[in-house]
């Protein structure tokens, strides 16, 4: 079975993440990256399918130079090779142009499951599965809390908001998954020596036969602004027991009695 | 006016007060149509009136139920032929974003998600990067494709008598291949919706797994209850609960944080709030940078306590 984990590069979430004031796109470059925490779940899922059984993992992103740094986090967890897909012309695409970018991968790479993580912790989206599952016409089970591989069926627990369900599908499909669905294994010693000697292979746009017209964004930002800081509020101690006191008096003086 | 359509949110034709946001929101945008999926719309229907809906679409074919979200965003698409609208507004949750993400492809439109605010244009308002940036956009291909967050508009009412068109919808088969095979119901608590609610009481690893107090001072308040992750990964609440990147998104009037560090994870999921009270026993927690009100002492000794008061106050 061939798994395809789809990795994205993200700006850490403890730096300093910002927009380039050029062009109003995310700053992927001049802050600190890494493989989004919440594919780390996806890797972890493919590694246990690939342990069970019979199967080869590849880790694909599609993103800047550094990008690379995504593919080889997965590489050290134990996936078997990267595709990196880079070409300038997709700098600033959104998710509809992504998807698109990595459907035409998953397609070359002839996977049979596809996995992702729950969302990126940069957008935050969460749409990407659902759009390369239509892409491709694959069933898509998403949001796995659990996740069983039996044969050819996928099956996952979803915990909505009214409902915990049971959903299953068979391959090829896509397959996204919570941070609730494992603990992700970090990489060993070992585990990092032998990423060195794993093939990853960077792949165009042209590789891919999409032309530049077809990425990008069908969406503007018109206007960024940091949020305020905070003012700094009153903080009281217990030490004396009035704290229960001062902080009722606080909800009844701002109407939340 | 060009027709907006909005995508009732409903339990068996109880509609959810965030199709009341839409249609309001929708009202700036033009003409409100609402499409009503699964049964019950005759029950909808006033809900729907009262917010201004100026037609109902209604879509019973069972199989749109059996299945997960693409036979919905194949309905979508087909109503979209035919009603030629210029924006669709559809709930942000978990399903409608996936119904959104599909469309999106289906209609060749640009797709905005998580909108906390909607104006005439139609431009989006978006709260990034654990809330520490606005973002105003517009969608410049297609029909604008919109999710939209709970408490995005307050609902304003503007009653109408729209009429029941039923349309019959064809699903291929390509749509019909994950099956969902069992659904447990999650037993009700009687607490508001946490993603709707005015208040909510969350309860961290400082409650040491015990959560009655947070419970008691919630519903003391009529608050709904949230978890942070280190509650949630520890076995302590349900993961439906969790407040957080990882979690729900919440931006209620006030929020009350019980033992809660206020690590990034959690903030990205609270920090837009609009008054945060944190009761936590390090007074060097981060999340007394965010406080409007702290108490610094043990959640055990102080939800108790203001529980009583906050029940003595309030009878």
């Amino acid at each position: 079975m061939k798994i395809v984990v789809c990795a994205k590069f993200v700006p850490d979430a403890t730096a300093d993440r910002r927009f380039r004031p050029e062009d109003n796109t995310v700053d992927r470059a001049g802050v600190d990256g890494l493989l989004s925490e919440l594919d780390e779940y996806a890797v972890e899922t493919a590694l246990t399918v690939k342990e069970a059984g019979d199967a080869e993992v590849t880790i694909l992103t599609v993103g800047p130079e550094q990008a690379a740094d995504a593919v080889k986090k997965g590489l050290q967890m134990g996936a078997d090779a990267g595709v990196h897909v880079l070409d300038d012309a997709i700098h600033g695409s959104d998710a509809v142009a992504t998807s698109l970018v990595l459907s035409k991968a998953l397609a070359k790479l002839e996977a049979d499951l596809v996995v992702f993580g729950m969302s990126s912790t940069d957008g935050g989206m969460g749409v990407v599965p659902a759009m390369v599952s239509e892409r491709l016409g694959l069933p898509a089970v998403t949001l796995g809390s659990e996740v069983t591989v039996d044969g050819t069926t996928v099956r996952i627990r979803r915990d909505g908001d009214t409902a915990s369900d049971t959903v299953e599908g068979t391959l090829p499909l896509v397959l996204s998954v919570s941070d609730q669905a494992n603990e992700p294994r970090y990489p060993s010693f070992k585990g990092i020596m032998a990423a060195k000697k794993k093939p990853v292979e960077t792949w165009s746009l042209a590789d891919l036969e999409i032309t530049p017209e077809q990425v990008g964004s069908w969406t503007e930002v018109i206007e960024v602004t940091a949020r305020p800081a905070r003012t700094a509020g009153t903080i009281v101690t217990d030490e004396d027991g009035s704290g229960a006191g001062q902080l009722v008096e606080f909800l009844s003086t701002n109407k939340f009695l | 006016m060009s027709n907006v359509l909005v995508l009732v949110d409903h339990t068996a034709g109880v509609v959810r007060k965030t199709t009341a946001e839409l249609l309001t929101i929708a009202r700036r945008l033009g003409e409100p149509v609402a499409v009503f999926i699964g049964d019950g719309v005759q029950d909808a229907l006033p809900a729907l009136g009262q917010y201004g809906a100026t037609k109902v679409i209604a879509l019973t074919n069972p199989e749109l139920s059996q299945y997960l979200v693409s036979p919905k965003a194949e309905a979508l698409q087909q109503v979209a032929a035919k009603i030629e609208p210029s924006a669709i507004l559809i709930s942000s949750n978990a399903e409608g974003k996936e119904i959104a993400a599909r469309l999106a492809v289906k209609l060749e439109s640009g797709l905005i998600t998580d909108a906390v605010d909607v104006q005439e244009g139609p431009v989006t308002t978006q709260s990034v990067f654990a809330g520490n940036f606005t973002v105003k956009s517009k969608i410049t291909k297609g029909i604008a494709v919109i999710t939209v967050k709970p408490n995005a508009a307050t609902p304003e009412a503007a009653e109408t008598s729209p009429e029941v068109e039923e349309f019959d919808v064809t699903i291929s088969d390509a749509a019909k291949t994950a099956r969902i095979t069992e659904s447990k119901p999650r037993a009700a608590t009687g607490r508001p919706e946490l993603t709707e609610a005015a208040i909510i009481v969350s309860g961290g690893r400082g409650t040491g797994g015990d959560f009655a107090p947070v419970e008691a001072f919630a519903d003391s308040l009529g608050a709904a209850v949230g978890a942070s992750r280190a509650a949630v990964d520890s076995g302590w609440y349900p993961h439906a609960y969790q407040v957080g990147q990882t979690g729900k998104t919440v931006s209620p009037q006030l929020y009350v944080a019980a033992g809660i560090s206020g690590a990034i994870q959690h903030r990205a999921g609270m920090q837009t709030s609009k008054t945060i009270v944190a009761i936590n026993k390090d007074n060097e927690a981060p999340i007394f940078e965010l406080v409007d009100f702290g108490v610094v002492g043990d959640l055990h000794k102080v939800l108790p306590a203001a529980t009583e008061e906050v029940t003595k106050r309030k009878s």
